[in-house]
């Protein structure tokens, strides 16, 4: 089970905060808080995990990418191997790359909406439920297009205002 | 009307207008955010969706990344989802799964919008729902919408069909009873012909499995098959991680899996695949050598690979072998040692691990050793971390490793002498448990405990102070060790002692006194030597009126000290005032010559009475009564003591007085303290008529702020309250003496044979013990030992360790269970809760058979069998009548709910059907398949056929197995 997902920039600024359990903005910023804090600390050619059970409770590692600017972090247990979640996290900027070509932090702080879309296809309900990037594109071109549609008809009401 | 939501809409802010507004607000983001927070505010009660579905991201936006309040927008948020419009409904969704919880008070609005959504035809808005409830499902939400589930759950279209899959997981967890819906339909879905459809299946029985692998041991066929087909490595390390959960269950199975897991494992590129596979063996296949060995060459590739990741994978499964195959350990120790020095704090941390469980009895000093070196060197975490582990593993099982044990005291003394070391704590309980177990090692401590006294540099290391605490304890307590007593109080009462807190101070005083008291009792003796040649004896003390009031007084003082403080200085006072010499004189000639002098004896009391002096008038009670009581005391004898070496062969009884007080007090002094077990107290019966609890219970209201002094693991009573709980305590004593007698004779007699089997005395000390107090708690304790023992005997073979130690292990008093501390991963047998139960039921029908390797199935077939078929006509002929009347609903069923489920029959009644079709034309080459088509054949409602089909299942395990 993955328990959360965050990017968190070098200056410790979430840029994306995803738990699949519920907890409250306090306990949120606390735990943010405290893998920043872990994070900073490491050495850049350390490895990319880290046992997380001080801050997550008994169980949960955390793999990390760290991206330029961005960490990207996922915190999850021992139903995970370590390796396949680094391959995640590689799944996962992949195809944010695609979605945005040669993504960078400012794509993903003005797209906070598609950055969750593209998550949710990818872990659903903290399950890896889609591994394949070209995947993961399709349903997002189609939703996109979706929204895109029903977004213009607001349009239309609006103008309809308009007129009146 | 319209006008002023249009004119919202139109000057409203949109996402993208706040973020770029937070950019720009670098100094006052906060004042911004609240400003936004109140526009929204505002926006949300909108009329107009389009508005408030703008609102309700920007708080959602706000919500996740700086952490603004947003329940009190739940019900915007349903309204949201309830729009036709597919982006204002993912708005609203987005709001909900992150927002919504348990006690949300509104989330039961929700359930016929997902039920609603669930059944669009738009496959986007069914991944919305599915999406929701997968994060938010309540027991009610799961409970209400499992017929939907089911039904999506054999969707054509993959992209809802796995989703599906994925949100059972939550349902079960939530609301077990969907397993008599839904779980034959998961089962299924484990040999549909999507891949990703199975990926999803195979994830949801990995996290099952996780929680209680027993129930999905009759699966084991179809996993083994995705094992050895499948060709994606997330659905085969899934999978492996639901065997290494299974195989502990069953042997048989473990047989099985063994070869293809090792085929995985000498193929396979990926290293993902390599790492569960070699997980997998070290967890659950450590019976199979060569599966081992094979394991234990690619931890080898991973360990000595440039990826630093790799590498700290490869220790992580070293440390997993640790406990079982601590040979693969071994085999890269230097890798394992190289790596205490590594950057990565997480790398160090775990090669310092299973560098400790590298530890034996034989190599125990040359690894502390090399430890204590590393710890000089690293910083300050780390160094400690080193020493924390270095103590935990020394003191496990009551120093079980320890042989020299003078080594290790002076160990625990050097440890005080690492820059940074905190663990002052722990060195002391070991420094003081050491001396009370350990009679032979006590001349060390004392050195050790001298050495520390006398260092003025630890006194300005408050980490260090607790240890110190004990050094002073010990050079008081056994201070008949000491070759220079006299020192030992000049460092006990160091003008730097000021820096140590109170409690620690009043240990010191404590010490100060006993050592004086063990000083002027040698003192004596030498005198009375020199009486002895004029033919004088010390009469007895009881027979003289005045004195045995004296003594009694001071028997009380040391009974319990504070209580009497008055008492006793009053008499103190009494015995002044009757003394009359004076202090002046010369040395006797005739004392021994390494022996205390009389001058040497004045100068300490002066000392002491100068040092301690200004203490008399200490704030804190426990220092001021100590400082007082030493103080009377030096006063006393000090008078007395100049009478002594003047004194005429005629006898002053005044000076008898003031013996006979130092003896007495001597004597209370060098009553042995041991140690005392922790269960000791629970094993005095509560007298009839006492109830314990009542009339205490107010108690914790008025000090429930007093800290209790923290028992250590052997219970001995906290240092500083040494003296008076030591004495209390004596009586209870008693009992674990009588019981260690044994035990110490044992050792004894084996010291004298020159034979010490570490095992076996561990065992007579068990047998020859009190049964224990608890049973649940002994019997995992004897795990633990046996465990260890093991591993200890395994270390000995693999190290060829030398035989013959320079001299034999001293005597280490054990008590009963209680010595040995209960682990913490206490295993707690988990319990059946809802959902295996649910599951097993579906798995194995009614009857509950336990899934383990205790089944013989060759033998219960036939009979099976053939009950099955009863029970199959049985149910073909009540199936129609009893349908609703077989649901398992303990909770009373509302009206709506039975409309959903039979909503839901009929639909699972068509699409069923539809899937027998297809698996007809799939595999028939199956039994056991062919044994479900026939029953799902006849069978439209799912439910009812599923304990017989489960019947078949199980009937299929063990051909399989066998």
């Amino acid at each position: 089970m993955i328990k959360a997902v965050m990017i968190i920039n070098t200056q410790g600024k979430p840029r994306l905060a995803k738990f699949y359990d519920f907890l409250t903005v306090e306990k949120q910023r606390e735990l943010i808080r405290s893998v920043y804090g872990v994070l900073c600390s490491r050495a850049e050619s350390a490895s990319n995990f880290i046992d997380a059970d001080s801050i997550f409770g008994p169980d949960s590692r955390i793999a990390y990418k760290h991206y330029a600017t961005l960490y990207f972090v996922f915190v999850f247990d021992s139903c995970e191997n370590e390796l396949a979640m680094l391959d995640l996290i590689q799944v996962f900027v992949e195809t944010l790359d695609k979605c945005f070509t040669d993504v960078c932090e400012l794509d993903i702080v003005f797209n906070y909406n598609k950055l969750h879309t593209i998550l949710d296809e990818i872990i659903f309900g903290g399950q890896v439920l889609e591994t394949n990037s070209a995947e993961v594109m399709k349903a997002i071109e189609e939703i996109s297009k979706l929204e895109a549609a029903s977004n213009s008809l607001t349009l239309k009401t609006v103008s309809g205002w308009r007129n009146r | 009307m319209a006008s002023p939501s249009l004119m919202d809409h139109l000057f409203q802010r949109t996402l993208d207008d706040v973020i770029k507004g937070l950019r720009h607000q670098q100094t006052l983001e906060s004042a911004f955010i609240a400003k936004v927070v109140e526009d929204v505010r505002r926006e949300i009660k909108s009329t107009e969706l389009p508005t408030k579905s703008i609102a309700l991201q920007k708080l959602t936006y706000l919500n996740s990344i700086h952490f603004v309040d947003m329940t009190w927008a739940a019900f915007h948020a349903i309204e949201c989802i309830s729009s036709p419009n597919f982006a204002h409904k993912k708005i609203g969704y987005l709001a909900i799964s992150q927002s919504f919880h348990e006690s949300t008070p509104v989330i039961l609005l929700i359930t016929n919008q997902l039920r609603k959504d669930l059944k669009s035809s738009n496959e986007f808005e069914v991944s919305l729902a599915l999406e929701c409830l997968s994060t938010i499902g309540t027991v009610d939400l799961c409970r209400d919408l499992t017929p939907e589930v089911f039904t999506l759950m054999s969707s054509s279209k993959v992209f809802v069909g796995k989703k599906a899959v994925g949100v059972v997981l939550r349902v079960f967890g939530k609301y077990p009873d969907a397993v008599r819906v839904c779980f034959k339909r998961l089962v299924e879905s484990l040999e549909s012909s999507d891949p990703q459809i199975v990926s999803a299946v195979v994830g949801v029985f990995c996290e099952l499995a996780s929680k209680d692998p027993k129930s999905y041991l009759p699966l084991a066929p179809e996993f083994y098959k995705i094992l050895v087909d499948s060709r994606n490595n997330w659905v085969v390390i899934k999978v492996l991680k639901i065997f290494s959960r299974l195989a502990p269950l069953e042997p048989r199975l473990a047989k099985r899996i063994v070869e293809p897991i090792c085929d995985h494992l000498r193929r396979s590129g990926a290293k993902s695949l390599m790492l569960e596979c070699i997980m997998t063996v070290l967890n659950s296949l450590t019976e199979y050598e060569s599966a081992v060995k094979l394991a234990a060459s690619k931890i080898h590739e991973f360990l000595v690979d440039d990826d630093l990741n790799l590498k700290y994978l490869g220790l992580h499964a070293l440390s997993i072998a640790a406990t079982k195959q601590l040979w693969v350990v071994l085999e890269n120790k230097e890798v394992v040692i190289k790596s205490l020095s590594d950057i990565d704090p997480n790398v160090k941390i775990a090669s310092l691990r299973l560098v400790m469980a590298m530890v034996s009895e034989s190599n125990v000093a040359e690894i502390c050793r090399v430890l204590i070196n590393y710890a000089l060197k690293s910083d300050p975490m780390f160094c400690n971390e080193i020493l924390g582990s270095i103590l935990s593993t020394c003191c496990r099982n009551v120093y079980e490793m320890i042989v020299d044990f003078e080594w290790y005291v002076s160990l625990l003394g050097e440890m005080a002498r690492v820059p940074h070391c905190q663990r002052g704590g722990e060195i002391e309980n070991q420094l003081i448990d050491i001396g009370m177990r350990v009679k032979d090692v006590r001349p060390e401590l004392v050195r050790v405990g001298r050495d520390l006294l006398i260092d003025p540099a630890l006194l300005g290391n408050p980490y260090l102070h607790r240890m110190l605490c004990a050094a002073a304890w010990i050079c008081g307590e056994y201070v008949e060790f000491s070759k220079n007593p006299i020192e030992l109080i000049e460092s006990l009462i160091q003008p730097r002692s000021v820096l140590l807190p109170s409690p620690i101070r009043a240990v010191y005083l404590q010490s100060v006194f006993k050592v004086l008291v063990y000083c002027l009792h040698s003192y004596l003796i030498q005198s009375q030597n020199v009486t002895c040649d004029l033919s004088l004896k010390v009469p007895d003390v009881s027979s003289i009126g005045v004195e045995t009031s004296v003594s009694a007084s001071l028997k009380a003082t040391v009974d319990c000290e504070q209580d009497n403080l008055r008492n006793s200085n009053q008499s103190y006072e009494d015995l002044s005032i009757l003394d009359d010499g004076e202090g002046d004189s010369s040395v006797s000639a005739l004392l021994g010559e390494k022996s205390l002098t009389h001058e040497s004896v004045i100068n300490l009391l002066n000392l002491i009475e100068s040092a301690l002096g200004p203490l008399s008038g200490s704030f804190d009670v426990e220092i001021k009564e100590r400082a007082r009581n030493v103080l009377g005391f030096v006063d006393l004898t000090k008078q007395e003591l100049g009478d002594l070496h003047i004194r005429k062969p005629n006898v002053n009884r005044k000076e008898l007085t003031a013996s006979a007080i130092v003896e007495l007090v001597h004597e209370a002094f060098s009553k042995e303290l041991g140690p005392i077990s922790v269960s000791s107290q629970e094993r005095v019966p509560v007298p009839v008529g006492l109830i314990l609890n009542e009339n205490l219970a107010e108690l914790d209201e008025i000090c429930g702020d007093v800290q209790l002094p923290s028992t250590s693991s052997s219970s001995l009573v906290s240092p500083y309250l040494g003296e008076t709980a030591g004495f209390s305590t004596l009586q209870s004593k008693q009992d674990p003496e009588l019981s260690n007698e044994a035990a110490s004779l044992l050792a004894e007699h084996r010291k004298r044979h020159g034979l010490y089997y570490l095992s076996s005395e561990k065992k007579e000390v068990q047998t020859c013990d009190y049964p224990p107090a608890n049973d649940l708690n002994s019997s995992t304790n004897a795990n633990d030992d046996t465990q260890d023992l093991v591993k200890l005997t395994d270390q000995s073979f693999v190290l060829k360790r030398k035989p013959n130690h320079a001299k034999p292990r001293p005597v280490v008093v054990k008590l009963d269970e209680g010595d040995v501390v209960p682990l913490s991963g206490k295993k707690v047998e988990s319990e059946d809760d809802f959902l295996s139960g649910a599951v097993r039921e579906i798995l194995l029908g009614s009857e509950a058979i336990p899934a383990t390797s205790t089944i013989k199935p060759s033998d219960k077939l036939p009979s099976r069998k053939k009950g099955k078929e009863k029970v199959n006509v049985n149910l073909h002929e009540s199936k129609e009548n009893s349908a609703e009347g077989e649901k398992p609903d303990d909770e009373n069923p509302s009206l709506k709910r039975r409309n959903h489920r039979s909503h839901g029959k009929e639909r699972s009644r068509k699409s069923s059907g539809k899937k027998n079709a297809d698996e007809k034309q799939g595999n028939e080459d199956k039994e056991k398949k062919k044994s479900r088509h026939h029953h799902s054949r006849h069978k439209a409602q799912p439910r009812a056929d599923m304990p017989l089909n489960v019947d078949a299942q199980t009937g299929i395990i063990p051909d399989f197995l066998l």
